[in-house]
């Protein structure tokens, strides 16, 4: 097999990556991995072939522009290098790059599991306030505004207890 | 704070278990970080050292752990850090830490919890035997405990927040160790272990991630924490245990069956060099004891107890052998006195260890 990049030389580079559930595979021949970025020494982690490969290409390319996570100022690159976030934020800093990796090692993309105490409150208080201020809402169009100014104190008190924690 | 304490037994993690013995722990660790702090390899020592003496105080207090030692990664000596390592208590990463970082553990060395490793508290608890579930149920009670007075990374969406997007969401690895000399015996180990690939399932060897399968200790453990309930990920690996430990005493079965000289000859030759070396690597060793081991769980070899065969397993590890001679010594040093306490052990019998060797000096 021949090389899909320069067709002249034969393929002896095979990479096979998932992304988005689709398997891909890429024939190249050593010249065309090594001028794609492909250390052929070194090894080929996981996030790097995730990400998009090239590294070596992309950090010549935007190092200016590069995304970062706000908080803890880590940089994508310095992510693809150690495979590991700085802080809890890089989740959401560098929430593009998430759906291709968490689906090629996880089950799934959501969590189901165990949630601290905390969050399941926050969650209960939140779906309490919508639902609250949905009949106020309600008791708005229906002009009864003896019903609403009770559920006005609900949502006030409910507010106070969600931030006591 | 004493790791020698932990020397006068042959640890948690070979105590006991079933009568097969095929089983040897069920183990879980969870991987927590707290809210508002870069994760431990990126936000450097001095944020560690904060959140690690903040973070000690508290997680000694807890009446679910009582800890026995509770030690920053500093205070070790490396030879300490070795035994720990071999009873499975801290990691190779916790092992090149320094300041910053520490271990609580209990007396029983049931219940630790690494601060400051890959994330900011790796809880882990340990049960002998296939007891996945119970495992659960303590470390789920101890996480809820430390939750209480630490708010954790957590989102709706991914769940526990973890320094590694591998362990995102559950946070969870429960892992089984096992010991399977009959399915390596018979050939039947590697396709168990493709097999356990595709249904998510990783197989590793005696010291987890890259190791080898020394001593044909194998550990079972989910690959995968995201989109999975704790509960059904801890019930799927027992149920998987169970298949293997039918598989391995089927194996077991057939070799006596159908294979009987060919197995008595491994293990008297396995007990023969190991009554007469006097130069033993850690992989020798651990490799002859567990063909021993086999031979005490077939009733093939009557000579030496189970315990026996145990204890030499912990203390032929490099650390522990040192540390019950009292000083460092060269790997070529640690070959002979390995080989000699083996020898002097097994021909001693059953008896308990006598403590001599344990000097003050």
């Amino acid at each position: 097999m021949n090389c899909e990049l320069c067709q002249a030389h034969e393929a002896t580079v095979h990479l096979t990556q998932v992304i988005d559930g689709s398997i891909k595979k890429l024939h190249l021949c050593e010249a065309c991995a090594q001028k794609n970025g492909f250390d052929m020494q070194g090894p080929i982690s996981i996030t790097d072939i995730l990400l998009g490969m090239g590294g070596k290409r992309e950090e010549a390319a935007a190092p200016t522009s590069e995304r970062s996570c706000p908080r803890c100022h880590m940089r994508r690159s310095d992510f693809k290098k150690s495979g590991r976030f700085g802080c809890s934020a890089c989740y959401e800093a560098f929430a593009e790059d998430l759906p291709s990796l968490l689906r090629a090692m996880h089950r799934n993309d959501r969590h189901i599991g165990k949630v601290p105490a905390i969050a399941a409150r926050r969650v209960q208080f939140i779906k309490e306030l919508s639902d609250l201020q949905q009949a106020l809402d309600q008791a708005i169009a229906e002009e009864k505004y003896e019903k609403a100014a009770k559920i006005r104190d609900r949502i006030t008190a409910c507010r106070a207890s969600m931030e006591q924690g | 704070m004493n790791i020698d304490t932990l020397l006068d037994n042959t640890g948690a993690w070979m105590s006991s278990g079933d009568d097969e013995q095929i089983v040897i722990t069920s183990r879980i660790r969870l991987a927590r970080n707290l809210k508002n702090s870069a994760f431990p390899g990126w936000g450097g020592v001095e944020e560690c050292a904060r959140i690690w003496s903040s973070l000690r105080p508290r997680l000694a207090g807890l009446p679910s752990i009582q800890p026995e030692i509770d030690v920053g990664m500093d205070e070790l000596e490396e030879l300490d850090k070795q035994i720990l390592l071999e009873r499975h208590l801290i990691s190779r990463e916790q092992v090149e830490k320094g300041r910053g970082s520490g271990l609580i553990l209990s007396a029983d060395e049931l219940v630790s919890v690494m601060v400051n490793e890959e994330d900011h508290l790796r809880i882990q608890v340990l049960q002998s035997g296939l007891n996945l579930a119970t495992a659960w149920e303590k470390i789920d009670q101890l996480d809820s405990e430390i939750e209480s007075q630490t708010e954790y990374a957590f989102s709706d969406a991914l769940g526990y927040l973890t320094s590694c997007p591998t362990n995102v969401g559950t946070g969870m690895r429960a892992s089984v160790m096992m010991h399977l000399p009959g399915l390596v015996l018979m050939e039947e180990m590697n396709p168990i272990i493709k097999g356990l690939g595709k249904i998510g399932l990783t197989v590793r060897g005696l010291w987890g991630e890259g190791t080898e399968a020394i001593g044909n200790f194998f550990q079972v453990s989910n690959q995968m924490t995201l989109g999975e309930r704790e509960a059904d990920i801890v019930y799927n690996i027992e149920q998987i245990a169970r298949e293997i430990v039918e598989h391995e005493k089927n194996a077991r079965a057939r070799l006596v069956e159908k294979k009987e000289l060919f197995l008595k000859d491994h293990i008297g030759r396995a007990y023969g060099i190991l009554t007469h070396a006097h130069l033993l690597t850690t992989k020798e060793a651990l490799d002859l004891l567990s063909d021993l081991r086999l031979g005490v769980d077939l009733g093939i070899l009557k000579s030496v107890g189970r315990q026996t065969v145990d204890e030499l397993l912990m203390t032929a590890q490099p650390g522990h052998l040192q540390k019950l001679e009292g000083k460092a010594l060269k790997p070529k040093d640690r070959d002979r006195v390995r080989a000699k306490r083996v020898r002097e052990r097994l021909s001693r019998g059953d008896s308990k260890p006598k403590r001599q060797s344990r000097t003050h000096e």
